[in-house]
């Protein structure tokens, strides 16, 4: 099984589960990503992604995890648009027949979606202000780990 | 030669301003690190979007592409800052 959206609305974490555990698997992994609740009056976040590209790149990452690990199924979906403290952004998960594929699978795609997906946040503040985050260092680093 | 789209996101867009143009095809052999140094040329905010390279990266026809990869008869270029998703 793969699954990709990309899409503006919530998504049912337990329903996502649940399609993955019915694959006859051993072992199912998910990561779900939140927006955080910042310190200093973080509003919302406004994810803006290139729509030509995304589905696409983001299949090319999900084939790179399928041939890399023995895995029954996958599924990745993550949003765009403005989103608030609280709110899911991105789920990532990956069922197999044991639990080091399913684990090791999900971390690879989750560090491979932030350094390899092309979708941008930008914060907004409650005074008004906003500011585009910078690709953290270390979060390029996670993703050239699986490289080697 | 049919022209060539440039595409913008994020603050690269807000800053130049605009999401999407045409452009005249460069030479094929020219480089999106050449074509980045045309429009810097413009001034105003392609000047300041675009005056530090190190800062910017690029897809060619919607695949990841390092600055100095030539662009020869791609359709569309997109500029953009390192991704932030996930």
């Amino acid at each position: 099984m793969k699954r990709i959206a990309i899409q503006t609305a919530d998504f049912d974490v337990a329903a996502e589960l649940a399609a993955l555990e019915a694959l006859g698997g051993g072992g199912v992994a998910s990561f779900t990503g939140i927006v955080r609740g910042e310190e200093g009056g973080l509003i919302a976040l406004e994810l803006e992604h290139y729509p030509a590209m995304t589905q696409a790149q983001v299949d090319r990452i999900v084939e790179e995890a399928l041939a890399r690990w023995p895995l029954l199924g996958v599924s990745v979906i993550h949003r765009f648009g403005r989103l608030e403290p609280g709110a899911r952004i991105v789920f990532v998960g990956t069922a197999s027949r044991h639990r080091a594929a399913a684990l090791e699978s999900c971390a690879f795609l989750i560090d491979w979606m932030k350094s390899d997906a092309p979708f941008w946040k930008k914060e907004h503040f409650g005074d008004g202000a906003t500011q585009w985050v910078e690709a953290r260092a270390e979060d390029e680093a996670k993703a050239q780990g699986w490289r080697s | 030669m049919a022209e060539l789209t440039i595409v913008y996101f994020a603050w690269v867009r807000e800053v130049i301003g605009r999401d999407e143009e045409q452009v005249e095809r460069p030479a094929p052999d020219s480089s999106v690190a050449d074509l980045i140094a045309t429009l810097a040329a413009r001034g105003g905010g392609y000047a300041q979007a675009l005056e530090d390279p190190t800062r910017l990266r690029a897809a060619i026809d919607q695949r990841f592409a390092p600055l100095d990869t030539p662009i020869g008869d791609a359709r569309e270029v997109a500029l953009f800052p390192p991704v932030t998703g996930g």
